[in-house]
């Protein structure tokens, strides 16, 4: 397979990701919800351990896009490539397996169970003991969920939450329920990372630390992080490609520089609103 | 922190269980040998036995899972018949009576969870009040099947002349491996699973977790303890009439559970154990049993809408584990600002 062919073309790809096989290779990707166009034509080509942004205005169809990723949706027309391998047809759950995490725009907590609870259901795949195991408590049950709990307490300790473990989710702060979420998906061990505004709700000073970790996330898991955000700071700022989505057409890919000057994306936000905040 | 929470061991943890447990037997036993109770009151125990199990069981499936079932009585009446009939097919047999009462229950908790898998798969594509009207139409389907397979079944008049086996000692034992079976299963990867379907089907699915198969296997771990508690009212009948599993004895299984609280196991055991007793206590009282009932549920459902116990678990250890740590409370209790920060904005 010629893949350096068509990388150019599509990829934001940082140095350091070139030569290899592209964790996430969408292709003429697009969903109609009857008569709506929501997304159309999107190609996007996701280095190993890149971090790229997808912006655009309210209703662009960025958390469609990731929907369509995760087979929440399943797609109209195009094809996503996960890890080098087709993604159609699969349930989200196996797409999970394959390795995809997410967060979600509108937080998803299992907020009844406690902070740890909602970290252990990441690793529920982590895990293999059986049903046996667990009635009778052989050995394999406590050798595992021994591991899930420090592994569970290890990755709280990323965003300073390990004491907030016996916690109940829903009764976090907000800022600390996003945190939790991104907590959860990584968990599951994904190759990529698909955050839906992570940054919502937070104060400067939690963004800014948001980002920190961000960064200390994909460099200590190597993984690749795709996120939509409305925070240019945060998107300018740790992001290495964006794309810009408008009414479900991507109008422009490149780097926070070449994206900042882009005369197309300006009017995109500029034009219609008149001064969005950036 | 400088105190460190004092916690209890997990080996000296399930010592005090199985202590409290062999206790509570050998209590039981005594009470009931020394002739103290009367018939009435010594039936009125194992029954009490038969509806824990029949309310725990339900809990997996509405409390835990978080799904409106209507069809418990037919997973119930699947276990008695399957039990009676191998009890009274054994009962001329070489078979040793204990290992003839394991094998009738098992058999008739792996019958039950068989209906529970051919029932769920379909059933669970659905959702709340389609679901319920499907269970509601297995359980009726179970019942008139029931009736005319009277070759195997008896038929209206019913199965006779079952050996009757639920004797003090096998439905405790029953009720506490029923439970405990239970608990332990959902302390595990595949409990957290089910309750994570109840918390957010969405999240949970992209957290990895196979939704169908666990919604299942919850569907058939609620039938499997439902088909077993069938068999021990096989053994303490002595007769079977389809009668007895009818759309009221599902619906009376479900306010067991409600009223105890959904997701909550010490409240399904309490509420089983008093509504079981409420007839007998309140005889004179007997025309009216099913207002009190109603009356009951409706004050509870005002004043308290998760049930008795919510979905609080009892646990000895940790009630001995606050005593151990009188003077320090524990540090899990979240900031109240932290609850005001939490509710300015939202998702
Ligand atoms: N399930 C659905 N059925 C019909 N239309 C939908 C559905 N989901 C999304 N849409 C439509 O698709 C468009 C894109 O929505 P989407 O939620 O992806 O936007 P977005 O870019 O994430 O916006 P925001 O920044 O507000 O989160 C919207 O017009 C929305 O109404
Ligand atoms: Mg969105």
């Amino acid at each position: 397979m010629d893949k350096m062919a068509w990388m150019p073309s599509n990829a934001l790809i940082p140095e350091r990701d070139l030569q290899k096989l592209p964790i996430l290779d969408i292709r003429h990707l697009g969903i109609d919800f009857g008569g709506l166009t929501a997304v159309d034509d999107f190609n996007l080509t996701i280095g190993r351990t890149e971090i790229a942004g997808l912006i655009g205005p309210n209703g662009a169809g960025k958390t469609t896009v990731f929907n369509l990723l995760t087979n929440v949706y399943a797609p109209t027309r195009g094809s996503i490539l996960l890890d080098g391998r087709s993604t159609a047809g699969k349930k989200t759950y196996q797409l999970n397996k394959m390795g995809i995490a997410r967060t979600f725009q509108n937080i998803r907590l299992f907020k009844a169970l406690t902070v740890e609870e909602n970290v252990q259901i990441g690793l529920h795949n982590a895990m293999r003991y059986s049903v046996g195991d667990s009635i009778l408590r052989l050995p394999a049950y406590w050798k595992q969920e021994k591991q899930a709990h420090e592994q569970a307490l290890e990755l709280l300790s990323i965003f300073d939450m390990r004491d907030m473990a016996s916690w109940k989710a829903g009764s976090l702060p907000y800022g600390a329920q996003r945190r939790l979420e991104i907590v959860r998906a990584l968990a599951t061990q994904p190759g990529i990372l698909l955050l839906d505004e992570p940054a919502a709700g937070m104060n400067p000073s939690e963004t800014a630390e948001l980002m920190d970790n961000i960064r200390k996330i994909r460099d200590t898991f190597q993984i690749a992080i795709m996120l939509i955000e409305h925070d240019m700071n945060l998107v300018m700022g740790i992001c290495e490609g964006i794309a810009v989505l408008n009414y479900g057409s991507i109008i422009a890919k490149g780097t926070p520089q070449e994206i900042k000057q882009n005369p197309v994306v300006i009017e995109a936000y500029l034009g219609k609103k008149g001064g969005a905040q950036a | 922190m400088n105190h460190t929470y004092k916690k209890i061991p997990m080996p000296i943890r399930y010592l005090i269980n199985t202590a409290l447990i062999a206790l509570l037997l050998y209590a039981g036993n005594a009470v009931i040998s020394s002739g103290i109770t009367n018939r009435a009151q010594s039936s009125l125990v194992l029954q009490v036995g038969i509806y824990i199990i029949l309310a725990v069981s339900l809990n997996i499936v509405t409390g835990y899972l978080g799904q409106l079932p209507l069809g418990h009585a037919g997973f119930m009446a699947v276990g008695a018949y399957t039990c009676g009939i191998f009890w009274k097919s054994a009962a001329g047999s070489a078979l040793p009576a204990p290992a003839a009462i394991v094998i009738g229950l098992v058999l008739a908790g792996i019958m039950a969870a068989i209906f529970g898998v051919i029932i769920g798969v379909p059933a669970l594509r659905l959702k709340g009040d389609y679901l319920a009207i499907i269970t509601l139409g297995f359980g009726e389907i179970i019942r008139i099947l029931i009736i005319n397979l009277s070759g195997i079944t008896g038929g209206t008049p019913g199965l006779m002349n079952i050996p009757k086996r639920s004797s003090f000692l096998v439905v405790y034992l029953a009720v506490a491996i029923s439970c405990i079976a239970i608990h332990m299963v959902m302390k595990s990867r595949h409990g957290r699973a089910i309750l994570s379907i109840r918390e957010n089907e969405i999240a949970a699915e992209s957290c990895g977790i196979h939704i169908t198969y666990y919604k299942v296997f919850a569907f058939a771990l609620s039938a499997f303890f439902a088909g077993i508690a069938g068999g021990l009212y096989a053994g303490y009948q002595g007769l079977l009439t389809p009668s007895g599993f009818d759309f009221m004895t599902s619906i009376n299984i479900l306010v067991m559970v409600v009223l105890g609280g959904m997701g909550s196991m010490a409240g399904s055991v309490i509420a089983a154990t008093v509504l079981t007793s409420l007839p007998l206590a309140l005889q004179s009282l007997n025309t009216f049993r099913m207002v009190i009932y109603s009356v009951l549920l409706v004050i509870i459902m005002i004043f308290k809408p998760s049930g008795l116990m919510g979905t609080y678990d009892f646990s000895l250890s940790h009630l001995l584990e606050k005593l151990l740590n009188i003077r320090q409370p524990r540090e899990n209790s979240p900031a109240q600002t932290a609850d005001k920060k939490a509710g300015k904005r939202n998702g």
